[in-house]
């Protein structure tokens, strides 16, 4: 059983390897915790085998399937809503009359299509904090008159204080490297990005050096060398305005942990695509422009080079000169593209859209062939490999 | 030899499995978390609750693993030995111990902190990977090795500032402290106050996971904020019936400086009360 556990979490792509397995074979031989307490054996499982809080919330999905019928417990996993246990909870408390009110809303299984929507809804509004503002609140079910005292659903209360399984909670699912971003995770892969170099004022004693060259003179020769920097340098481009609203926060959380890494940022504002002039303060953007020529001369080939964007627009605006929605651009977006891709070899484009709608886009697939396939999603693993990639 | 938590520090059941299975295996546990969390202190109190001695090594960006082993004070013996000092012919005397080589003498097992290891160089981690595994080290200066005669419980902490090696972490234990629920934190505060007013904790637990909760706050509140706070407010003798204040002017909780530590998240926090003000007089 547990070595179809560790297959499991090997097919599930998390990183465990034999010797954390056999370190955990060794913590049960020992019997750190008591074997035949489930709990106990997941807490220790997860601490031999799961090294990086954004793999967590995997692991617990993953122990929740391989054990799944261990423990009793009533329902189904908490990511799911109990169908069955809902129509029996409903059948047990609604009067007749209520049942055919129910019917001419659509029967049950449109019930439940709306009940999920509900729940998905709040959960959202929930994370996004509108408790502040004061909305929220509603039960998801109070408007079908069902007892509320019932169900519950989607309320934290109860849920913690049912028998639910300690993994089935999955409280670390905001770690998880596939979802949504916050600042600190974003950090966390931005950091795969470090080039270490010894440049600029020496102030740093060079002992090495100084005994070397003490020995070889004879008399105490001291050598300084310069401290170590980070020494990647950046240009960022974000897109703004139009369809890109959908993700400034994402954006926004991407760029303060992109200034706090890098020490070498320059950062400039695009719309749809690259033409012959970006800008800086999106107030003054039609005054203050840079024209990217400038922007080419003045950066060095060694900055690395991140786009975000959607990429999302009419093939027009890449493909032809004056194809763009804004003004008659002289030169294709494409132009400018391929002009910056020629002198910045290590440049990437980051997607606030998921992968999987990027073949539907033509836009999209047209920026990806520019940028050799170097488009990865606006995701923690997607910044990851961008990162990966550009320090190649 | 097993950990169960101290009369001052609560130990969630995860975190007793892992630090159980660390002593047992007399492997490294690696200790990851929110800041605030207690990270620092549970090695305090893992050596407290085993009467063991703790070694701490603070790990700061410039240090290296070499130091933690042992250092050779090259230039004091260059000095000596120009001055015909007679120490300078037992190279002993210009070696100093590491705190590694500390823990590895000591004659009860002792509590080794690694103290925010992600502070160092990307390689410190690997160049800590057999001393750590094997627990022991060679010394080239004297050519004697030394072997750790009661394995050290080692617990490193880390801030999630760099990634750690995988050869690094497949040695050794982990766990992450979540954020404490609010069951949890109220026996933290009960700990440190046992003194403290029932009507005050749960006011103030409201306002603090509340502000945890504010949309776009850029430093949250953690737990060791939350505890100073309660003590002012312990201090200056707040009464509960001011943190329930439900007039819309008094929004700011009192004495937030310990909550808030960012002027941003203030005039954040302020701009809200503003706007829920505006609301309510609507309302109204």
């Amino acid at each position: 059983m547990f070595i179809n556990f560790f297959f499991d979490l090997k097919q599930a792509s998390l990183p465990v390897s034999l010797k954390e397995y056999l370190m955990l074979m060794e913590a049960m031989n020992k019997r750190v915790v008591d074997s035949f307490n489930v709990n106990d054996f997941y807490y220790l499982s997860r601490s031999a085998l799961v090294k990086d809080e954004r793999y967590l919330d995997k692991f617990d999905r993953v122990f929740g399937h391989s054990f799944k019928g261990l423990e009793n417990s009533e329902g189904e996993t908490e990511k799911e809503i109990p169908e069955e246990w809902l129509k029996l909870m409903g059948q047990k408390y609604l009067t007749d009359e209520e049942k055919k009110m129910v019917e001419s809303l659509g029967g049950w299984d449109k019930l439940m299509e709306t009940l999920k929507q509900r729940l998905e809804e709040q959960k959202k509004r929930h994370q996004g904090g509108s408790k502040w503002i004061g909305t929220g609140g509603t039960s998801p079910f109070g408007a079908y008159g069902y007892n509320p005292e019932g169900i519950r659903i989607g309320q934290k209360e109860s849920r913690s204080k049912k028998a639910v399984k300690v993994w089935d909670k999955r409280e670390f699912s905001n770690l998880d490297g596939d979802v949504e971003l916050g600042t600190r995770n974003i950090k966390v892969a931005l950091r795969r990005l470090r080039k270490f170099a010894r440049e600029g004022v020496e102030t740093e004693l060079d002992l090495d050096n100084t005994i070397k060259s003490t020995a070889h003179k004879g008399y105490i020769d001291v050598k300084m060398m310069p401290e170590r920097r980070n020494k990647i340098k950046v240009l960022l481009f974000f897109d703004v305005g139009g369809s890109m609203d959908a993700h400034v926060k994402i954006c926004e959380e991407l760029f303060s942990a992109a200034r706090t890494e890098f020490k070498h940022m320059e950062y400039f504002y695009y719309h749809n695509c690259l033409y012959d002039a970006v800008w800086k303060d999106n107030k003054r953007r039609y005054n203050e422009n840079i024209k990217t020529w400038d922007l080419l001369h003045k950066y060095p080939s060694d900055y690395k080079v991140i786009f975000v964007g959607d990429a999302e627009m009419s093939p027009y605006e890449i493909t032809y000169p004056g194809g763009s929605v804004e003004f008659w651009n002289e030169e294709s977006g494409e132009t400018w593209l391929t002009r910056l891709l020629n002198i910045y070899e290590n440049a990437i484009w980051l997607n606030p859209i998921p992968e999987r709608y990027w073949d539907r886009i033509s836009s999209a697939s047209i920026i990806k062939q520019i940028f050799s396939d170097r488009m990865f999603p606006l995701t923690i693993e997607g910044i990851d490999q961008a990162m990966r990639e550009l320090n190649k | 030899m097993k950990f169960e938590g101290t009369s001052s520090y609560i130990a969630t059941e995860d975190l007793k499995v892992a630090v159980n299975a660390a002593i047992t295996l007399e492997r490294p546990i690696i200790v990851k978390g929110e800041p605030g969390t207690g990270k620092t202190m549970l090695a305090h109190e893992v050596a407290q609750s085993l009467g063991a001695e703790i070694i701490t090594w603070h790990i700061k960006s410039t240090t290296k693993a070499q130091q933690g082993l042992y250092e050779y004070d090259a230039v004091t013996r260059l000095r000596d030995s120009q001055l015909g000092d007679e120490k300078v012919k037992d190279i002993k005397n210009y070696i100093s111990k590491g705190k590694l080589w500390n823990a590895f003498e000591s004659n009860k097992r002792p509590v080794l902190l690694i103290d925010e290891i992600d502070k160092a160089d990307i390689e410190f981690p690997n160049d800590l990977l057999l001393e750590l595994d094997k627990m022991e080290f060679f010394v080239y200066e004297t050519g004697e090795t030394i072997k750790a005669e009661n394995r050290p419980i080692v617990i490193i902490t880390s801030n999630n500032e760099k990634e750690l090696p995988d050869a690094f972490l497949r040695r050794c234990f982990f766990h992450y402290i979540k954020f404490p629920d609010p069951d949890t934190m109220e026996e933290i505060v009960n700990v440190h106050y046992p003194e403290i007013k029932k009507d005050l904790i749960q006011e103030a637990f409201k306002i603090f996971y509340d502000i945890r909760e504010v949309p776009g706050i850029k430093k949250k509140p953690s737990t060791s904020e939350l505890i100073d706070w309660l003590k002012l407010l312990m201090t200056d003798d707040v009464d509960a019936k001011i943190l329930r204040e439900k007039d819309p002017k008094k929004l700011i909780p009192p004495l937030h400086g310990a909550l808030l530590k960012n002027e941003q998240d203030v005039h954040l926090f302020e701009r809200l009360a503003f706007i829920s003000r505006r609301e309510n007089e609507n309302l109204e």
